[in-house]
Formats: C-alpha cells, sequence, structure tokens
C-alpha cells in the first residue's frame, strides 16, 4: 500500500487566527510543518499607485489605512517625508503633541496586539482588558481629530489643530442613568492633557493586571517559550526591525538612534530580549507600553506648560486660519491654491522612517517638482516578519503557526498596502 | 557623534573602496541621505563590499523598490506658459517624456548599517526592454519578498533568485500594475456570474477621472542658492 506521509493544509484567508486575510499553504508532515508558503495581497489597495495621482495633503488618510491600528505612525513617515523634501521646520509644540499621539498610537497598537496574541492562544480575558485601554485612547484620538481610528491628524507642517481645552463628556441622554455618567465622567472634567495624565497614572496597574495573567502563566509559557526562536544574526539578515529584532537581543531603536521629532528630549529605554523566542518578545512589548506611558508623562508636563503654534506660519504649505481670509487677499489666495492644486514639491527624492509599534515604517518618496509625488513607496514592517514565516515555523507543530502569527504582530493593511 | 559627521566618515569610506575598482559609481549627498548609482554590472560586487567591509557594514537591507521613470517631469496641465498665453481649460497629459528612455526602470535598495548607524540609498538603472538585475538574495536574504514584489509591479527579473512568483496581485493576474502605462482603473473589473456559477473578469467599465491635474512647478524658494524666505516677507506675499 502506498504510503502518503506529506500533505497540504490550506490555513485562512478566512480564519480568526489568521490576523485578517492571509492564506497560508502549509506542508505538513503529520503534525509538523515542513514549508510554509504565504500567500499575501489579498488587501492590496494600491495605495503607492493612488498617491501617485493625488496632490500630497489628500494621501494621508491612506496612510490611516496602511497599518490600522497604529493609525499615527503611519501618518508621521508620510508627512516626515514631504517636510524633509520641503525643508518644513515644524513646531516644537506640534513635535511634542506627535510623540505624546505616536506613544498613545504604540499603546493602542500593542494592546490590540496583546489582546488578539493571546486570544489566539486561547486566553480570552486580556482581549477584554485590552480593549477597556483602548476605549480611553481612542477617545483621546477622537477629541483632537473627530476620529476614532482613521484620524488625519498630522499634516504636513505640524498637526490639524492645538489640543482641546475640554474633553468631550458623556451625557445623560447617551446613557440614559445620572449615576453612570458621573462615574465614566470622572476623568473627563478638564482638558485633554488632564485626561491623559490621569490615563497615564492608571496605565501601570492595568500592565500588572496583563502581566498577572499571563507572564508567569503555565499554558501562556509553554506556549510560547521557544516557540519560532530568531537568532541575532538571522534578524540583521532577514531585515527584522521593531520589537522582532530587539526581541532577538539586539537594541536597535529609531526613537533612540536616530531621534525625530522630539524624542531627543525625552527620556525612556529601550528593552531587549535574550532568546529571541516569542515568549522575550512579549516581554518587551509589554515593557514598551510602560516606556510609552513614561514618555506620555513627560510630554503632558511639557505640553502643559508650553504653549505655542502647532503649525508653521507657512501659507505656502499651511492654510491660513478662517479670520485671515476675511480681510487679507493674500490668504484667500493662499486658500485657493492649497485647497484647489495644493502644493509643488521641489525635485528631489527622500527617505524618512519612524519607529512605528510594529518596526521600521518609512517612506520614499521621489518627487519631480509636481504638486503630487512622481514615486511613493511604502516600507512596512510587517512586509519584512511575513517574509520569514516559512524560516520562523519549519520544524514547528501546526498550532505553532498561530502563536508566530501572534507574534509577529502582523497586520495585513500595510504587509498588501 | 551626529548624523553628519557619520555620513562624513561614511563618504570617505566610500571613497576608499569604490575608488579603485568602480570608478563608475558616483554618489550625491542630499538632505544628509547619499545616493550612490552604481551601473547594474558592478552591483553585486558593490553591495558584497557595502555588506561585508568593516567601514560600511550595511548588515540590514531595509527596502527595495522599484521605480519606473516613463513619465517623469510631465505634467497635465501647463502652467509654464500661463503669463503669456494664459490657461488651457482642458488637463491632458503632455505626450512626449522629456526623460532619457535608456534608463527608464530603476531598483532602489536602501541599506541600514546597524553598527554605523547610517543609511545608503543605492539605485541601478535597467533596461527599458529587457529589465534585469542581478538578486541580491544572497547577500541579504530578507530581500526576497521586496524582490518579489519589484517584479510584480514592474517586471523588473532578478537574476538568481530563488523564488520569483508575484506577490501582491491576485492570481492569473496580467501586466504590471505600477508601470506608469498601466491606467490607474485597471484593464478589468470582476463580478459574480450567476449563470456560469463563478466569478468571471471583464474589461473595466470605469472611466478614469482626473479631479487634480498634476501640475509641474518651480518655486524659486527650493532653487539652487536661493535665501530661505522669512516669515514676515511671506505674510506680504
Amino acid at each position: 500500500m502506498a504510503e502518503i506521509r506529506n500533505y497540504t493544509l490550506n490555513f485562512g484567508p478566512q480564519h480568526p487566527a489568521a490576523h485578517g486575510v492571509l492564506r497560508l499553504v502549509l506542508e505538513m508532515d503529520g503534525e509538523v510543518i515542513q514549508r510554509a508558503d504565504p500567500h499575501v495581497g489579498l488587501l492590496h489597495r494600491g495605495t503607492e499607485k493612488l498617491a501617485e495621482h493625488k496632490p500630497y495633503n489628500h494621501s494621508i488618510p491612506y496612510m490611516d489605512r496602511l497599518d490600522y491600528v497604529s493609525m499615527m505612525c503611519n501618518e508621521h513617515g508620510y508627512v516626515g517625508a514631504i517636510e524633509k523634501l520641503l525643508g518644513v521646520e515644524v513646531p516644537e509644540r506640534a513635535q511634542y503633541i506627535r510623540v505624546l499621539f505616536d506613544e498613545i498610537t504604540r499603546i493602542l497598537n500593542h494592546l490590540m496586539w496583546l489582546g488578539a496574541h493571546a486570544l489566539d492562544v486561547g486566553a480570552m480575558t486580556v482581549f477584554l482588558y485590552a480593549f477597556r485601554e483602548r476605549e480611553d485612547l481612542m477617545d483621546c484620538y477622537e477629541a483632537v481629530s473627530g476620529a476614532r481610528m482613521h484620524a488625519a491628524y498630522y499634516r504636513v507642517g505640524g498637526v490639524y489643530r492645538d489640543l482641546p481645552d475640554q474633553m468631550p463628556r458623556y451625557t445623560k441622554e447617551l446613557l440614559g442613568n445620572e449615576k453612570d455618567v458621573k462615574y465614566r465622567n470622572q476623568a473627563r472634567e478638564g482638558s485633554l492633557l488632564d485626561f491623559i495624565e490621569d490615563f497615564t497614572e492608571r496605565f501601570p496597574k492595568y500592565i500588572d493586571e496583563y502581566e498577572t495573567l499571563l507572564t508567569d502563566n503555565r499554558i501562556w509559557k509553554q506556549r510560547l517559550v521557544d516557540i519560532g526562536v530568531v537568532t541575532p544574526e538571522r534578524a540583521r539578515q532577514l531585515g527584522f526591525t521593531g520589537p522582532m529584532i530587539r526581541g532577538s537581543g539586539i537594541a536597535w531603536d529609531l526613537r533612540k538612534k536616530q531621534p525625530y521629532a522630539a524624542y531627543d528630549r525625552v527620556d525612556f529605554d529601550i528593552p531587549v530580549g535574550t532568546n529571541g523566542d516569542s515568549y522575550d518578545r512579549y516581554l518587551v512589548r509589554i515593557e514598551e507600553m510602560r516606556q510609552s506611558n513614561r514618555i506620555m508623562k513627560q510630554c503632558v508636563e511639557w505640553l502643559k506648560a508650553n504653549p505655542g503654534p502647532v503649525m508653521v506660519g507657512d501659507y505656502k504649505v499651511a492654510p491660513p486660519p478662517r479670520e485671515k481670509m476675511k480681510d487679507d487677499m493674500e490668504a484667500l489666495i493662499h486658500h485657493f491654491k492649497l485647497f484647489t492644486e495644493g502644493y509643488s514639491v521641489p525635485e528631489g527624492e527622500a527617505y524618512f522612517a519612524v519607529e512605528a509599534p510594529k518596526g521600521e515604517f518609512g517612506c520614499y518618496i521621489i518627487a519631480d517638482g509636481a504638486n503630487k509625488p512622481y514615486r511613493l513607496k511604502i516600507r512596512a514592517p510587517g512586509f519584512a516578519h511575513m517574509a520569514a514565516m516559512d524560516e520562523m515555523t519549519k520544524g514547528h507543530m501546526l498550532a505553532d503557526v498561530v502563536a508566530v502569527i501572534g507574534t509577529m504582530d502582523v497586520v495585513f493593511g500595510e504587509i498588501d498596502r | 557623534m551626529s548624523m553628519e559627521d557619520r555620513l562624513d566618515d561614511l563618504e570617505e569610506a566610500l571613497e576608499d573602496q569604490l575608488e579603485e575598482d568602480f570608478e563608475e559609481c558616483k554618489w550625491t549627498r542630499t538632505y544628509n541621505e547619499i545616493t550612490l548609482v552604481v551601473p547594474k554590472e558592478q552591483l553585486l560586487p558593490v553591495m558584497r563590499i557595502l555588506r561585508s567591509h568593516r567601514d560600511l557594514g550595511f548588515e540590514q537591507c531595509i527596502d527595495v523598490c522599484g521605480v519606473d521613470y516613463a513619465a517623469y517631469g510631465q505634467s497635465e496641465w501647463n502652467a509654464e506658459d500661463a503669463p503669456n498665453t494664459g490657461f488651457s481649460r482642458g488637463a491632458e497629459r503632455s505626450a512626449h517624456a522629456h526623460v532619457d528612455m535608456d534608463s527608464r526602470f530603476a531598483v532602489v535598495y536602501h541599506l541600514l548599517s546597524l553598527s554605523h548607524n547610517v543609511r545608503i540609498r543605492v539605485k541601478v538603472f535597467l533596461d527599458p526592454d529587457y529589465p534585469v538585475v542581478d538578486s541580491v538574495t544572497e547577500i541579504w536574504n530578507g530581500a526576497n519578498w521586496f524582490e518579489r514584489e519589484a517584479f510584480d509591479m514592474f517586471g523588473i527579473l532578478f537574476n538568481g533568485h530563488p523564488d520569483l512568483r508575484r506577490i501582491l496581485t491576485d492570481y492569473g493576474f496580467i501586466g504590471h500594475p505600477f508601470r506608469k502605462d498601466f491606467p490607474l482603473v485597471g484593464q478589468v473589473e470582476m463580478r459574480y456570474d450567476e449563470d456560469k456559477g463563478r466569478v468571471v473578469y471583464e474589461p473595466v467599465t470605469i472611466e478614469q477621472r482626473m479631479l487634480v491635474p498634476r501640475v509641474v512647478r518651480h518655486d524659486h524658494r527650493y532653487e539652487e542658492g536661493s535665501e530661505p524666505v522669512k516669515e514676515e516677507e511671506q505674510a506680504d506675499g
């Protein structure tokens, strides 16, 4: 009788543990993976091509939709590249606001990752806990930009507007219960900065809660320790960045090594792993949340003490204020030109990278002097990580595939673009 | 050490290493970024030096990006002569390209040195009819998918790539969508055909719209040697 040993298993694209639309073709020997072939591109929208057909500013909302759980970091990479080409100096207050919101975004992303990863591995509670805090942070997004996810808050030359003086509150009409309203509005009496400050006070306790649930949990450790080990050499070879390379013990963080915005003026540490396995990457990301919290605190303190403009005064790239347009002809012309044609970027090419929660997110723009980019290339961290899928899962069991996908923190919005 | 100093060191190291055997390699430095243009025959040896030499040490290949220069510098609305002739009403794509079409395609590599904390951009120009270049996957394994993407999007072939398949487009896709002669709306659209009981592909029925024409403007403020405009002056226009 002929013996058939290897067989092919189709994983996804409609599998809840595939984190979106990943199709994995797995070649199995019994339950052991021999080869993993990820088929990506099911969410390919041609963002780069679309951007070539739009004025520079119109593509900022597309950036939110790349890695849709770390929206503002993507915007930062894109506007940063344009600012480099234009030679725009961003006001200091806007730089601090960007750092503040980059870190809020990092926590948002890591919470999403933590919840989803734990859920994949079999722990339901962490997911609910994580979403409780995400709710608060999304309220911050909403308070500054009006949108809870796709903010389009960072603009070339600064941010769209200054932080609001009053945090939006719950109303009786919404909740229907006076006691509930009072309870939920406890932290919302003051400004947005007061709300964030209150959050940074509370948040370390929440991280402790996640850690009590997971860090010493026997099942969690059995599922993560020694799974998907990447040596430092391989991490470099494979183009890993972010927590994936730090988990392998390389202290590489763009915020420290090539500081942008106001990162050279805040104090924080870079956590690194020792074994390069999934468990180390989990610990790295948990510590990153604590460090982000620390950065947020410093930003809040600085922003409270230093009012100022949040957008450059150059009306060639930033629209003039409404009041000015009422009695200033020049302002009106600038406004008209900006909103019909946009600004032209001088001929040249630039690459600007930020430390997004998942790793190095970079935008490479080739400008030919027009009001639209000639070529925009988005360097998504997840793309390089996903490419290592085969190497990381080879020899592991089928159930570990889910843990490896989880530990890579992949989002298909940015991989497929 | 600041980024400027590190880039100075890098330029020195490049000079030392490339001067003798690879004098055709030229680099420029703009926006504190170094762009090294390499003839395609010399790509692999140059890349090996960049990867392995102690003073260069680019351990990571951060990105590989294809570029199609076919429509470079073209505008859809003539703003140059407008002061003399007035603006034209319609936006039209200008017929001929002003780029040298001998080098229509380019591959751009972004390398990162963790040990020296610097970046470099390496650019190779390719033949328009047969765009092929040596694969760097042997030097940086992580370039594998990036090269597959450049192949998928631009049809650039990579010699010696272990698995050069399409990556982002649909199964059975025809054409290379990021080429400048590929329309934004695409060639085919798909729908579910009830009679046939399967998804069918048909030529696109939608028309491509142009909301904002592409306009090239030469701004004196960005020209070589111009002084940055002060804020008060701007307020006066």
